[in-house]
């Protein structure tokens, strides 16, 4: 799932399980690299999202995930910063003919934390503790298709699905791999990543240090600590006073010219997956019909709400894909600003005279700035908005679960959430058979070349819609001290690799 | 005195007894699901419901309410819905950082204030003295975050003295570091509480100026600073001492804002995220601690009352402060 959920404290922590996907930028490449460092450093990380506790599998969040994801634990396979899906527990892996076996090799040598050799026993276990009935994973969902998993010897795991689904190595990297005798996952770990957990002091800190029998490239710091903040000045604050090295995620623009004049900081834009919509209930009237959502996305200037939001930041989008998605295409000239045109669309919906409508709005930035915008362009076009400002809770209850209103206001954080308007169960509504059959028809092709042609077509079609108004991308800003290098830039799925940061000495 | 002290340890156990049924039920009326803290958004009917039954937030609440005091009465807290682990310990851990901070904050205000209080009434006619009220007045107007934020801008950003926030990784193992990232919040909430106490400690002392009894001394013969001594202080610090109290408990609950500002791992932030995610048995816990400490230290304000001032000690109705 792909909204981002955030709680009632501070500005932007948010609780999200987010599965981010972006295929350009530099892998590790932050900052710049060379000269000496210093191996035995430790890399101090401020961070607004503090794991709810350490088990991606109950509820642990954005946090846990940031923290843990490739740090601490780590899966079959890989998602790079660069987007690309790289084995990593999984030495190779064969698919069978009928796409309906995989079968894994895994890496020899491979030991937990604790000590104990990896098995396939163990990958087992891990992939049936995402399916298990107390599940709390955001990836239970997809990888429901799995029918069997056999372990014929210690090193290899056999999955056979109950259909095609292309996409199951990609939602493999983000099953950890646990010990399979470990307990007490909610407040202690047992993975095989380059960092072990040293401590976890809850409202503060957690900390990880260099596991010594790791299988692969050793971290390049001895220590990384993740600080949590909840205030982001505060954690502005910090990094000004070298309390932190760098910023995993800065919400704001507001906060960027004091780093931006100062030589000792690097400000990177990364690219994020993370897209503002204004979501019509498209089963709900007037948005039932498709001149009025068209009229309603014409009226509202994008680049404008960009640019006071976001400053240079970010970018417009014209459909629920952003660019690092396999199957982008530039949509902005769909639904381009042009208010007279809008007016000729109300016109020909019968709403010659506009209509007057309700925006339930979550009442953390940016969507109270975005719904003021939103009411000033409508009124330009007759149309009276009524802002309704909620939270995050209430969001999730009325809106998500209950379907209970006319248009919203939500940011979407994941790569590859196209999909969702292939289902008319979904909370917008959205319901076209043949979209619905593109997205079943894509996610059992046979080569990812089919699978991209068919979403395209789903793009093209959601855009011409106006099945939701995408107001723009979110830009992805990592703010690092200039000792700083090898850091990732992307932040897919609010990962943090931090295995790879080197520090200045 | 004993009877006294019979009667307000009943007192306190019964407000106990109250206070959480009241915290109980107050938490229930909030909207929201504590499931909801501990799912994925766009979990399925099923996994919502092993959430709430993983929490026993599926049960009746009667029966959720008996689990709790029963717990309580064991000395135990509960644990986390949301991180499993113990509540206890917990508040134990934040209250290394938060008693240290409201109480080194209290001293400071109260080092600050009756001095400045006595200066502001006894010598309201001179420049300094009316300077004095002035100043108070001003800062029981100023919030306290935007103090914070000033003291960092000077001393951290700026001078690059003090931390900006934070406190060690180890706590008080380091005692210098931890006591360095405690002097910004402290003096952010000694200005503060010291600006509404010197208002208190004037107007006390104002009241005993005009009496009667400090003019009867002075005509037997007293000097002024023999009258204030044996007659005036005494009395001006009934009201002060109770005052004192409240200032006092404010505080230790009024910490939010400043643990938020300075980043502080305290019992104000996690009775705040504790409240944003639903995670009942967190907020039921600190605020179970802090009602408890809260009730204490108005015992104390009234036994301290009663030591000063020999004409309480009579009446065996204490009241509330």
């Amino acid at each position: 799932m792909n909204i981002k959920k955030t709680s009632l404290y501070g500005t932007a922590t948010a609780v999200t399980l987010a599965l981010a996907l972006s295929a350009c930028g530099g892998s590790g490449g932050g900052g710049a690299a060379g000269g000496t460092y210093d191996k035995n450093a430790t890399v101090n990380i401020g961070s607004l999202y503090e794991p709810q506790n350490l088990d991606n599998t109950a509820g642990g969040g954005q946090g846990v995930t940031e923290a843990l994801n490739g740090n601490v634990y780590e899966g079959l396979f890989k998602l790079t910063d660069d987007g690309e899906v790289e084995p990593l527990l999984a030495r190779d892996h064969e698919v069978s003919k009928d796409g309906l076996t995989y079968t894994f090799t895994l890496r020899d040598g491979v030991a937990f934390h604790s000590g104990k050799q990896l098995s396939s026993q163990d990958v087992k276990y891990s992939l049936e503790r995402v399916l298990a009935k107390d599940s709390q994973s955001a990836r239970k969902g997809n990888l429901e298709v799995i029918k069997d998993i056999a372990t014929p010897d210690a090193r290899t795991v056999k999955v056979t699905l109950s259909k095609r689904s292309i996409s199951f190595v990609y939602n493999l990297s983000y099953v950890w791999i646990v010990n399979s005798e470990a307990t007490g996952l909610k407040t202690s770990e047992d993975g095989t990543g380059p960092f072990r957990l040293k401590k976890w002091t809850r409202g503060s800190a957690l900390s990880l240090d260099r596991f010594a029998d790791y299988w692969g490239k050793a971290a390049a710091s001895r220590q990384a600590v993740f600080h949590y903040y909840k205030d982001a000045t505060a954690l502005n604050n910090a990094l000004l006073t070298n309390a932190v090295d760098i910023v995993t995620s800065e919400q704001s623009p507001d906060a960027l010219g004091q780093f931006k004049s100062n030589p000792d900081y690097k400000v990177n834009d990364g690219d994020s997956t993370t897209k503002l919509l204004l979501a019509f209930n498209d089963k709900a009237k007037p948005f039932t019909d498709v001149k009025v959502r068209q009229a309603v996305s014409a009226a509202i200037d994008d680049k404008k709400l960009l640019e006071s939001v976001w400053g240079g930041y970010g970018k417009l989008i014209g459909s629920m894909v952003p660019p690092t998605d396999p199957w982008y295409e530039d949509l902005t000239e769909v639904d381009t600003h042009d208010p007279a045109r809008a007016k000729e669309l109300l016109k020909e919906a019968g709403y010659a005279n506009g209509f007057s409508f309700t925006l339930d709005t979550p009442n953390y930035d940016p969507h109270p700035t975005a719904a003021t915008f939103i009411k000033s362009e409508l009124a330009k076009i007759g149309v009276t908005v009524t802002i309704n400002t909620i939270t995050p809770d209430e969001w999730y209850t009325k809106i998500y679960q209950n379907h209970d209103f006319t248009a919203t206001l939500q940011e979407h954080v994941n790569d590859r959430d196209l999909v969702w308007y292939g289902n008319p169960d979904f909370y917008w509504g959205y319901d076209d058979r043949q979209v619905t059959r593109w997205v079943e028809q894509a996610e059992a092709a046979t080569t990812e070349a089919e699978q991209t042609a068919l979403l395209k077509k789903v793009n093209r079609k959601t855009a011409e819609d106006a099945a939701s108004d995408w107001l723009y991308l979110y830009p992805q800003i990592v703010v690092a001290n200039t000792k700083l290098s090898g850091y990732p830039l992307n932040g897919l799925n609010s990962q943090f690799f931090a295995y790879d940061i080197k520090k200045k000495s | 005195m004993t009877r006294y002290l019979l009667r307000r340890s009943l007192f306190l156990a019964v407000s106990l007894v109250l206070a959480s049924i009241v915290l109980f039920a107050l938490l229930r009326l909030l909207p929201g699901d504590p499931a909801n803290a501990l799912t994925a958004v766009g979990a399925s009917p099923e996994q919502i419901a092993a959430a709430r039954s993983s929490i026993g937030s599926d049960k009746p609440l009667p029966e959720q309410f008996t689990h709790w005091l029963g717990q309580l009465a064991s000395g135990d807290l509960g644990s986390s819905f949301i991180s499993a682990l113990p509540v206890g310990p917990e508040v134990v851990s934040r209250l290394d950082l938060t008693i240290p901070l409201t109480l080194a904050a209290f001293v400071l205000a109260v080092l600050i204030a009756l001095p400045a209080g006595f200066v502001a009434a006894y010598k309201r006619h001179t420049w300094y003295g009316g300077l004095l009220s002035g100043v108070s007045q001003l800062g029981i107007a100023i919030p306290v975050f935007w103090l914070g934020m000033i003291l960092i801008a000077v001393f951290a950003l700026n001078a690059g003295w003090l931390p900006a926030g934070g406190f060690p990784l180890d706590g008080w193992s380091l005692p210098g570091e931890a006591i360095r990232s405690l002097v910004l919040p402290v003096v952010t909430i000694a200005l503060v509480m010291s600006a509404s106490l010197i208002r208190y400690v004037r107007s006390a002392t104002l009241d005993v100026l005009g009496s009667d009894y400090l003019r009867t001394a002075r005509s037997l013969g007293s000097s002024f600073g023999q009258a204030m001594w044996r007659h005036g202080l005494r009395n001006a610090s009934v009201p002060v001492v109770s005052v004192l109290g409240i200032e006092l408990a404010s505080t230790l609950l009024g910490a939010v804002v400043v643990e938020s500002v300075f980043a502080l791992p305290g019992l104000g932030s996690m009775l705040v995220t504790g409240i944003a995610q639903h995670d009942y048995p967190v907020v039921q816990g600190v605020l179970f601690v802090s009602t408890l400490a809260v009730l204490l230290i108005g015992f104390l304000a009234d036994l301290v009352q009663r030591i000063v001032d020999p004409r309480l000690r009579g009446s065996l109705s204490g009241g509330l402060r």
